[in-house]
């Protein structure tokens, strides 16, 4: 039960992992984000049941965290809507690495 | 779980520190909505900031000389020399950072009293990723921290550079929270527990060191370390972000969050996953060579100061990653005295750099610091050392050079040790000299450049103080470092495994691995 558990949070991860590499629009990788934070928070209620009431503790500050994380992300996003009119990454070029 | 039983903790004394910036962070928030619009709010704001950092650090300064609370000992918060010591490393930074803003914000009409409070947020998640000792605290601390400084990116809404550097920052900020969130989720999964003293206990005497649930969680600890402290390969946001950001918030990016998160993976290797060393030193190892050799070597090619200082800073990286590798108590020790060396040179050279941009973001180019000998002599001074200071050049550079010359000696002297990484060590701080040198000559040998140093509309001289005082202090502790040395040989903390249990006093300096003494 709890190899199955880690086994689909593994794969939830990845598919989130895999999700912010390729798409290029700004919200779907916020939302890939947070598929990777509730895959890492299935792993902890599984780990729980072996090891006892912390790992259920951690699940809680996570999604407080990520609650906390998708109100000031959202803002950040929506400030640069206004700048380019556009959330897509490919065509925001200002700053180049 | 038997680190959090609220019972056994002292937990107002073991947060002192925390607990009072959040708390003047908040009353600068109250301030910021009753105070009428307008500069003048703006600078009163700051000064409470700056106000309420002095009492944290005094306060911090007393509690470092107390005896460890109940529930110090291997509870979820350190209690020891090497917390307090990046402390107080951390809030200079915060100190120098919010008298920049102060005054830069004035400049940038960024007039708004939030500002200074957001910094004092960010400052507590730093202070609790220094102290913790528990998973669980490191990943509040670590969220506490970026999520205000995102917000500090992203703050100069007129200019699109800025909110597009707050995008990038967040992405790639929240992308390798997931990484280092899986890692903590494996590491717990391996050993049952979040306290890190357990947790060094629990791998030793399982000989949990290559337990495949163990590593797998390491490698994914270090792609989220790696990313908060802008180590090569995944350093791509440091250089568009520190450009984007406006200048005193780089400056506290660059000092704090770096001071603040290798304190953090520091702890977390050397005392958590201690016993596990043969596991992650060589990933350690490998992180370091190349971030020196791809930070410095890119550095080479910028044009904008900015720029080229995120580049800089991401070849610093490097360098504290040889101190976490070399795993020794001198090792802790250099890691301490390089953050200070490094957070004073930061500090100072945005400090000029935002006197010389005047405000205005896009005068950051080299071109701008022509001739800046014959405009502003000090200035240009001081830019020397700070420059001098980061290339670790002796007698001019201060302090920097005995910073570099304890992490070289704590690497060869390590009791495995790092002879390759030194020699990597070496040659790539020659090929910095390549770029902070071309600063130099820039300043002092070429003549200005007809559109260079607008008039300022703006008052720099509490700026232009950051400047003097982050460089006589370089020089003083250039010249004469037993004092900073004897403060950063202090800040021990407890390494597994040699002491995987053992409560560590307070600022009682632990006996170093090897005998040699460090002072020169």
């Amino acid at each position: 039960m709890i190899r199955e558990a880690l086994y689909v949070s593994a794969i939830l991860f990845s598919i989130g992992v895999l999700g912010v590499l390729t798409r290029r629009n700004a919200l779907i990788l916020f939302m890939c984000v947070e598929l990777m934070l509730n895959a890492v928070n299935l792993s902890f209620i599984a780990l729980a049941r072996l090891h006892g009431v912390s790992g259920q503790v951690f699940v809680l500050f996570v999604m407080t965290v990520a609650a906390a994380e998708a109100a000031v992300g959202l803002a950040i996003v929506i400030s640069v809507f206004r700048h380019y009119r556009t959330v897509d990454l490919g065509r925001i070029r200002l700053l180049r690495g | 779980m038997n680190g959090l039983r609220a019972a056994s903790l002292d937990l107002g004394t073991l947060l002192l520190p925390e607990i009072m910036l959040s708390v003047g962070a908040m009353f600068v928030l109250l301030y910021g909505v009753f105070a009428p619009e307008g500069v003048v709010s703006t600078r009163r704001a700051h000064l409470l900031a700056i106000v309420v950092t002095l009492a944290t650090a005094a306060a911090a300064a007393m509690l470092a000389n107390q005896a460890a609370p109940l529930g110090a000992a291997s509870g979820p918060l350190a209690w020891d020399g090497f917390r307090w010591a990046s402390v107080a490393v951390i809030l200079l930074g915060v100190l120098g950072s919010l008298v920049m803003a102060m005054e830069y914000n004035e400049g940038a009409a960024l007039s708004a009293p939030e500002p200074p409070a957001l910094v004092l947020f960010s400052a507590t998640g730093m202070l609790l990723l220094v102290g913790s000792r528990d998973l669980m605290l490191i990943f509040l601390g670590i969220e506490l921290m970026s999520l205000a400084i995102y917000v500090l990116t992203g703050l100069d809404r007129s200019r699109a550079g800025s909110a597009e550097a707050a995008l990038k920052y967040f992405l790639l900020g929240a992308f390798s929270t997931g990484f280092l969130l899986y890692g903590m989720a494996l590491v717990y999964g391996a050993t049952g527990t979040t306290n890190l003293t357990q947790m060094a206990a629990v791998i030793e005497s399982r000989t949990l060191g290559t337990d495949p649930l163990l590593v797998g969680g390491l490698a994914l600890l270090f792609v989220g370390f790696s990313f908060k402290v802008a180590a090569v390969p995944f350093h791509m946001w440091t250089p568009d972000v520190y450009e984007g950001a406006p200048t005193p918030y780089t400056a506290f990016m660059a000092a704090g969050v770096k001071t603040a998160a290798f304190a953090a993976f520091a702890r977390l290797l050397l005392d958590g996953l201690g016993p596990a060393y043969a596991s992650w030193h060589y990933a350690a190892w490998v992180l370091a060579a190349v971030t020196m050799v791809v930070g410095n070597v890119l550095a080479l090619a910028q044009q904008n100061v900015k720029r080229m200082l995120a580049y800089s800073s991401i070849a610093h990286a490097g360098y504290l990653l040889v101190a976490i590798t070399s795993r020794s108590a001198d090792g802790v020790a250099s890691l301490v005295f390089y953050s200070l060396a490094y957070t004073l040179a930061t500090i100072g050279s945005y400090c000029v750099l935002s006197i010389v941009s005047g405000g205005i973001e896009k005068r950051t180019r080299l071109t701008d610091l022509a001739g800046l000998a014959r405009t502003r002599p000090a200035l240009a001074t001081a830019m020397a050392v700070f420059m001098l200071s980061l290339l670790g050049f002796p007698v001019a550079g201060g302090m920097g050079f005995f910073a570099k010359w304890y992490i070289l000696r704590a690497a060869l002297n390590s009791p495995t040790p790092q002879i390759k990484l030194a020699v990597i060590f070496v040659l790539a701080s020659v090929v910095s000299a390549g770029y902070y040198l071309g600063v130099i000559t820039t300043m002092f040998m070429k003549p200005p450049a007809d559109d260079a140093l607008p008039s300022r509309g703006v008052d720099a001289r509490l700026t232009g103080g950051v400047v003097a005082v982050a460089a006589v202090l370089l020089l003083f502790l250039g010249v004469y470092p037993s004092p900073a040395v004897r403060w950063a040989r202090a800040s021990t903390m407890p390494m597994s495994p040699a002491r995987a249990v053992a409560a560590p006093t307070p600022m009682q300096a632990l006996a170093p691995v090897n005998s040699q003494p460090m002072l020169p």
